[in-house]
């Protein structure tokens, strides 16, 4: 009879998450015990010390390994976490996308003195009650907390190296989130009905993939992705159980990056989500999800290629067309940008399908192209839900398309970011969308899928047309009855800055893309 | 007893929670349904660790169990708080999100 051995943890390498982790928990207990006023100022001194500390870190452990090419890059913490290449790479994305995006959730001067969340989640909307808790100027600080455990959730799924931390993840990054989303200070019904789909569905999905799970660990015996690989590629036993798995686990990691067709509560929640919230949501969910999903399909679906790249394929272009079409006729800029993350959602795919190992255009291959494109795109969208939050009138946020015509002859200079942010989702040149398509396009193309290439570019024209239909509204037509008093308020510093550096990456990223993309080859294959 | 039987009642039990959730329009229910999946998949786990002679399985079904707990508790404050707004917790009376 042994005893117990104490796990071999790697607290240097796990410093990051420790740092999200705790800021989140120190939060928690801000929450006990620091009085109401000044709650807001501890718990953003938290999440900047934690978020910080994470960066550095991070940082620190990537350019530690990076100098010892053979042993710097391990699976560790007992065979859960994979500290490679992409983990770094997608951390440092999460760390700062995250950063930009909490900074927002405190914004105050958009809402006249109040944050975009509800005073008081207990409260039924439009009774005594709410009035009465938006009277007292009661805020609900426990978002910030909820969204550094989000985000612990996040950084672990991508980097997971088994199956059961992949699911546990999975599950931390998710459950904040479904309560974020119900917290909405404006229609707060469309806000809680956004949580509950989000919840229903999301809980759904999450069922499949755990069962999708069990299949894969009776074909292999492991959980761990190294032997679930080796066990495939071996091929003894019963095939139809890895099919059944791989199917079954798709559906969990295609529903969270939105591919079509588990795709419809995208827009949904999207738009009942508080802004700030959606922000979030779709960049940094996306780009967690993609890590996982690329993680799993290249490390432990690796052998199995041949089965599930036609499928792949299919989604991919599914994706694109849904995402696309379906967006042409949204009438409410929240709703279409979320058609156009199901777009983009499908673009990203064509690189998993490539499966591109070696020397693509750029020397980039399936993976630092997503990644690349996953940074540069999530950058772009945090500052596109940074200006849906500055077009208000008296009721809160105008997300109507029709109300925000004429609003680039008022205001030009916002206008004319959010036109650029739109350019660089259509893929014009000279933005980071640009480069981004190029790259993972280059991807498919190298693993010989020039057909979905062609695809991709005639999806990317049908959704260029409806970000220029947006940017035809703003510029061209007249403000008709429907305007409202619709006005784009001037917003904080915290706003201010998101969208001063969503905009500083999405014009130097398109001119000079060799700042990150040298970051992102660096980042080009996962550790086995 | 061969154990491929409790595979095949973990692969009914979860076909009823998928069909359940998809018909079933109380909230609740549905979610209940979802608890069945996962629970399916307990047996599944526990039945595979048992032919592969190894307790991976059983561990794993532990975190599954703890998830679906921690689930629950998200879930239902998300339900009663629609619920106690429409007086419903029908999944098709929220339908003010659509296409």
């Amino acid at each position: 009879m042994s005893g117990f051995t104490a796990p071999a943890l790697e607290y240097g390498h796990l410093a990051p998450l420790i740092f999200v982790f705790l800021a989140g928990t120190f939060g928690v207990g801000v929450e006990a015990t620091v009085p109401r006023r000044f709650r807001p100022t501890a718990q953003l001194v938290l999440v900047a010390i934690g978020l910080i500390g994470a960066l550095i870190t991070t940082i620190g452990n990537w350019v530690g390994a990076l100098a010892q090419p053979d042993t710097g890059f391990f699976i560790g913490v007992e065979g859960s976490l994979a500290f490679d290449g992409p983990t770094y790479f997608i951390w440092a994305t999460l760390i700062v996308l995250g950063a930009l995006s909490i900074l927002m959730f405190g914004e105050r001067q958009l809402g006249g003195g109040a944050t975009p969340f509800t005073p008081q989640a207990a409260s039924l909307p439009g009774t005594p009650a709410e009035r009465e808790a938006t009277a007292l100027k009661l805020e609900h600080t426990e978002v910030y907390p909820l969204a550094m455990f989000s985000l612990t959730g996040m950084m672990i799924f991508p980097a997971a190296a088994d199956m059961l931390t992949l699911f546990v993840s999975l599950e931390i990054m998710s459950l904040p989130l479904y309560l974020l989303a119900g917290l909405a200070r404006r229609r707060r019904l469309l806000s809680q009905e956004a949580a509950l789909k989000y919840f229903m569905l999301g809980s759904f999905s999450s069922a499949f993939f755990v069962m999708g799970m069990a299949l894969i660990y009776g074909y292999a015996g492991s959980f761990d992705l190294g032997i679930v690989a080796e066990a495939i590629t071996q091929g003894a036993g019963s095939y139809s159980l890895v099919v059944g798995g791989i199917g079954l686990m798709a559906v969990g990691t295609l529903f969270k990056v939105g591919a079509v067709p588990f795709h419809n509560w995208t827009p949904d929640v999207y738009q009942g989500s508080p802004t700030v919230v959606t922000g979030f949501m779709a960049s940094c969910v996306k780009i967690a999800a993609f890590g996982a999903l690329l993680r799993l399909f290249f490390v432990a679906f690796g052998g199995a290629r041949w089965d599930w790249q036609p499928f792949m394929a299919v989604i991919a272009v599914l994706t694109m067309f849904v995402g696309a079409i379906i967006g042409i006729v949204q009438d409410d800029v929240k709703r279409m940008l979320a058609y156009s993350s199901i777009a983009h959602a499908g673009f990203i795919l064509t690189a998993l399908v490539g499966a591109a190992q070696g020397e693509a255009i750029m020397g980039m291959t399936s993976v630092s192209s997503a990644l690349f494109y996953l940074a540069v795109y999530g950058l772009t969208t945090v500052g596109a839900f940074a200006i849906i939050t500055m077009v208000r009138n008296e009721g809160g946020e105008v997300t109507r398309l029709s109300a925000w015509a004429g609003i680039g002859r008022r205001n030009p200079g916002i206008a004319g970011i959010f036109a650029l942010f739109l350019l660089s989702f259509a893929g014009i040149p000279l933005t980071s969308g640009f480069i981004g398509k190029l790259a993972v396009f280059g991807a498919a193309w190298q693993g010989g899928f020039g057909w979905l290439v062609v695809v991709a570019v005639l999806a990317s024209l049908v959704a260029a047309f409806f970000y220029l239909r947006v940017i035809v509204v703003m510029f061209f037509s007249d403000a008709g009855d429907e305007e409202d008093g619709v006005e784009v308020v001037m917003p904080s510093w915290r706003t201010t800055l998101t969208i001063a550096v969503a905009l500083v990456t999405t014009v130097g990223l398109g001119v000079l893309p060799n700042l990150l993309l040298p970051a992102a080859s660096m980042a080009a294959e996962f550790l086995r | 007893m061969n154990p491929e039987n409790y595979l095949v009642l973990a692969a009914i039990l979860f076909a009823i929670g998928t069909v359940g959730f998809m018909v079933r329009r109380n909230a609740l229910i549905a979610f209940m349904s979802v608890e069945l999946m996962l629970n399916a998949t307990n047996l599944a786990l526990v039945t595979f660790s048992r032919i592969n002679g190894n307790i991976d399985g059983q561990i794993a079904s532990f975190f599954v169990m703890i998830v679906a707990a921690a689930e629950i508790v998200v879930g239902l404050a998300i339900i009663v708080s629609i619920f106690r707004t429409r007086r419903s917790a029908s999944v098709d009376d929220a339908n003010l999100l659509k296409f």
